[in-house]
């Protein structure tokens, strides 16, 4: 799959949130875009990536 | 004189004229001798130069308030002629009018935006100045209305909305009405994904300009804009977080807010690569 622009193979499919809780990231506070559409907070927990999927993550950090 | 078809056409102070005159001097005899400043295409002039058919002159006489119509024009001047239709013709949302969105408004007011749609609920405090575009007479005032009234000052030709409440999932469809672009401006991080999330899976016709990480004063080269989604455009260094011991501070706060506004203004011209 590629994960922000880096290839990263997966050994099988895997559960997005899965992927987000790995790599830390604060789930209130991101925007992830699969395969060029944005998948709402509420189906982390229910999605499945696979090696041919291209995500996006966005985490923002406070001050404006 | 010149025959009729080898007279040219100019704008003089906004308006069309046709006449026998080569250079700008001859324009300024004609129109308004007294003028001290004479500005062809958008450029302030020191010696005589030839026109060509189209070009815009505008003629000032320092100190002198011109008449109304005069005004917009001369506001227009410095404006790149072929880019200022269509900044007349945005419509864009700022959420949130602290560090960020406040200085983003200025700098689209002085462009000329067409419709600038100002959101946010609070009102301005001390701690406010060292990096929002308010001063101490608008202190207690609501943002809202203080920064309505300096845009007008800057830019009286501009629409200026005012909406005086927090947006959220429900009503952000409601609030960014019209808008083409919207600009996110908020302090608080998951105020930041929730405009995010919200635009991009329900506003598929919106393009927002975010921000994120423009603390302290490490190096401003730091500050970036990217396209990390097709209608997502994120500036900051990504990274640098307000908190005690690193707070916002004007001119890293106004370097982001500098990057949205010419993100802004790219993408009403035309442009969708950063």
């Amino acid at each position: 799959m590629k994960w922000n622009g880096n290839e990263v193979i997966l050994e099988k499919e895997t559960f997005l949130l899965a992927l987000l809780e790995e790599r830390q990231y604060a789930l209130g506070k991101i925007a992830v875009e699969l395969n060029g559409e944005i998948v709402p907070k509420s189906r982390y927990a229910e999605v499945i990536i696979q090696n041919k999927d291209i995500i996006e993550v966005v985490s923002f950090v406070g001050g404006g | 004189m010149l025959e009729e078809d080898e007279k040219l056409i100019v704008f003089v102070n906004g308006k069309e004229e046709k006449g026998d005159w080569n250079t700008a001097y001859e324009v300024r005899e004609q129109f308004a001798k007294k003028s001290d400043v004479v500005i062809v295409n958008g450029f302030q002039i020191n010696e005589n130069v030839e026109l060509k058919d189209q070009d815009e002159i505008v003629l000032i006489r320092k100190g002198i308030m011109p008449k109304e119509e005069e005004l917009e024009c001369m506001l227009t001047a410095r404006h790149t002629p072929a880019v200022h239709g269509k900044l007349k013709k945005g419509k864009v949302a700022i959420a949130g009018l602290g560090g960020l969105g406040s200085n983003i408004a200025v700098s689209l007011a002085r462009i000329g935006v067409g419709m600038l749609r100002l959101i946010d609920f609070d009102v301005v405090e001390p701690s406010n100045l060292n990096r929002q575009n308010y001063d101490i007479r608008h202190l207690g005032l609501l943002k809202t209305v203080a920064l309505k009234q300096q845009l007008q000052d800057i830019n009286p030709y501009i629409q200026i909305d005012t909406v005086n409440k927090k947006i959220t999932e429900k009503n952000a469809a409601e609030l960014l009405k019209d808008c083409e672009i919207v600009c996110e401006a908020f302090d608080n991080p998951e105020n930041k994904a929730m405009l995010i999330n919200t635009v991009l899976t329900h506003l598929p016709g919106i393009k927002i300009v975010s921000a994120s990480g423009m603390a302290g004063y490490k190096s401003t080269n730091l500050i970036r804009t990217i396209h990390p989604m097709k209608n997502l455009y994120l500036c900051g260094d990504f990274e640098t977080e307000a908190m005690a011991g690193c707070g916002l501070m004007a001119p890293r706060v106004m370097v982001c807010a500098g990057h949205q506004a010419n993100m802004v203004l790219r993408l009403l011209a035309g442009e969708e690569e950063v």
